[in-house]
């Protein structure tokens, strides 16, 4: 169940030119959330921005209720958000999504990641991890200046590839291209993908032609955020008598399985 | 203290309520507060058959509001009475169906269900923006509101409100119509049509590509309507647009509205609408109010 709560900031760390991150006091939140749940962030009590801010969770202290995210500075509500100040109180909505990562039933993951989208997928890796899954995990940035969170990804996998569009970093080319080569030697029990769309659509290609399960992290542009006014609507890959023509990536996400939406 | 309304012959603990497209079926909210609480809900528009909805971006946002088109994406009146009605009916609560159509003979089709249903009215809606047929093609002319009016009137026997759309010149004649063809009540407004563009990509933001602005940027707009209609019509108003606490909620009803409904609001705080309630009850107290009905339409124009 989601509260709406004001949580304290008690941690703020700059970790690129426009990238923050932020952790909370939030121990409701904590408490239940799940990888791949997201908050909503009001910004300002004022009517501008107007609208909550969807951010995905990186990461969940439980023990100490604590909820952390990472997010980029793209317009005036992640900029208001940016400024806030270590004491700060936050008010935040969640955690949101029904539709969260399913690792428990796996062995072998694999887990790919594009830019900004890497965030959701630490607390992924990291509880598979804990639980003693074999993590593989493939990030894509564009250049060395984009590349974030090398160390804290490396600890919660057993291997760690990160790419540079550029090669100015790492190996050079797409992340994908590196999950390919892994997968014609051995293939994983599912894969995990969160980034940019043209990344998504690939790797949701690759994994239907390897008939491997695929779990994706979507985006749209949304409203209330918990499933009420049907804005962030997203197409379904079923037929018309299994199911609506749209799920909605606040409610049904926003994790689904590839193969059941169209992107 | 006395904050009870009657609506178009619905009775209400309170005038606040929850704008249709705003509040799904109630269960969303529920997690969050008793719902008993509210005056009112109102559904999401609901049709004869489902409904997809329209293609995604459906939602934008603007200065101090919103842009949408959803497109009415609905399960159907089939579902929603087997499915949702029952939940609502757990609560204390006035419950009105948002009915919407693309012809005459499916509105009039789906009110002849409504009419078997356990709901305390119908919402009309005469002013969806972002559908192609029906809706507010039959809204925007005197003669079509009271045509569509006095036809779904012949089935309906519980209280029947229409919802007016704000794209027209005169809306007081358009509530007019509604009233003429048996209308118990007028809702209003509905949200103005709008568009943003994306500059890069030098297209509108919404695949739609226009949508319905709501939010309280068209405050005034909704307020100014409002007060043109409660002049016009003698059957009461639901008032809304832009409403997101008690302060706004007076103002609607001071030009004219018996009750109200919270709309856009309800997404940026899931509290709006029972904070709401509170904030009229403060007004009541502050201004020595004893029947809130008593303040209905008594602004003293300059």
């Amino acid at each position: 169940m989601p509260v709406q709560i004001y949580a304290e900031l008690v941690e703020k760390v700059k970790l690129k030119d426009d990238i923050y991150h932020f952790k909370v006091k939030a121990p409701e939140v904590a408490k239940v959330a799940k990888p791949g749940n997201f908050i909503e962030i009001r910004v300002s009590d004022t009517t501008a921005p107007f609208l909550r801010r969807p951010i995905s969770i990186y990461n969940l202290e439980k023990d100490e209720g604590i909820v952390e995210f990472i997010f980029q500075v793209k317009g005036q509500g992640t900029e208001i958000l940016s400024s806030k100040k270590v004491g700060d109180k936050i008010d935040i909505l969640g955690p949101l999504g029904f539709g969260t990562f399913k690792y428990e039933n796996y062995e072998k993951i694999s887990v790919i990641g594009g830019g900004i989208g890497v965030f959701p997928l630490y607390e992924l890796s990291k509880c598979a991890k804990n639980d003693n899954k074999n993590v593989n995990i493939y990030l894509g940035f564009r250049n060395k200046d984009f590349v974030v969170l090398e160390e804290e990804f490396k600890k919660v996998s057993d291997k760690l590839i990160i790419t540079t569009d550029d090669g100015t970093y790492g190996e050079a080319g797409f992340a994908i291209n590196f999950l390919k080569q892994d997968i014609e030697k051995e293939e994983p029990d599912c894969i995990y993908a969160c980034g940019p769309l043209p990344m998504l659509k690939a790797v949701r290609e690759l994994a239907m032609e390897k008939n491997i399960p695929c779990q994706i992290s979507l985006e749209e542009r949304m409203g209330c955020g918990i499933g009420a006014c049907l804005g962030c609507a997203v197409k379904t890959a079923k037929s018309p008598a299994e199911a609506p023509e749209y799920w909605h990536v606040c409610k049904g996400g926003p994790v689904f399985e590839a193969k059941e939406v169209e992107i | 203290m006395n904050t009870k309304i009657n609506l178009a012959g619905i009775e209400m603990k309170n005038p606040v309520t929850v704008a249709s497209g705003t509040f799904g079926y109630g269960r969303e909210f529920n997690q969050f507060f008793d719902l008993n609480q509210l005056g009112g809900i109102i559904t999401k528009g609901t049709s004869l058959k489902p409904k997809s909805g329209n293609k995604p971006p459906r939602v934008c946002e603007t200065a101090s509001g919103m842009l949408n088109s959803i497109g009415l994406q609905n399960p159907g009146v089939e579902y929603f009475a087997e499915n949702d009605l029952p939940f609502l009916r757990k609560f204390d609560t006035a419950v009105i169906v948002n009915a919407c159509g693309s012809t005459v003979e499916e509105y009039v089709e789906l009110c002849k269900i409504l009419n078997t249903l356990d709901i305390d009215g119908v919402e009309l809606n005469l002013s969806c923006p972002n559908v192609k047929a029906g809706c507010m093609a039959f809204g925007n002319s005197y003669e079509g509101v009271k045509e569509i009016t006095t036809k779904v009137r012949k089935v309906l026997d519980k209280p029947l409100i229409v919802k007016l759309t704000p794209n027209v010149t005169d809306i007081a004649s358009i509530a007019k119509g509604a009233e003429d063809g048996g209308a118990d009540g007028v809702s209003l407004i509905n949200t103005l049509l709008g568009m943003k563009i994306d500059i890069d990509k030098k297209r509108p933001v919404l695949a739609n590509n226009t949508g319905g602005l709501s939010g309280p940027a068209i405050k005034p707009v909704a307020v100014r309507m409002v007060y043109q209609v409660a002049q016009a019509v003698n059957i009461p108003i639901l008032g809304m647009g832009g409403i997101i606490n008690g302060e706004d909620a007076i103002e609607f009803m001071l030009a004219g509205a018996t009750a109200i409904s919270i709309g856009a609001g309800n997404f940026i705080d899931p509290y709006t609408s029972v904070n709401t309630v509170k904030g009229i009850e403060d007004y009541m107290k502050k201004h020595n109010i004893e029947n809130l009905k008593d303040i209905i339409g008594t602004v003293e124009m300059n």
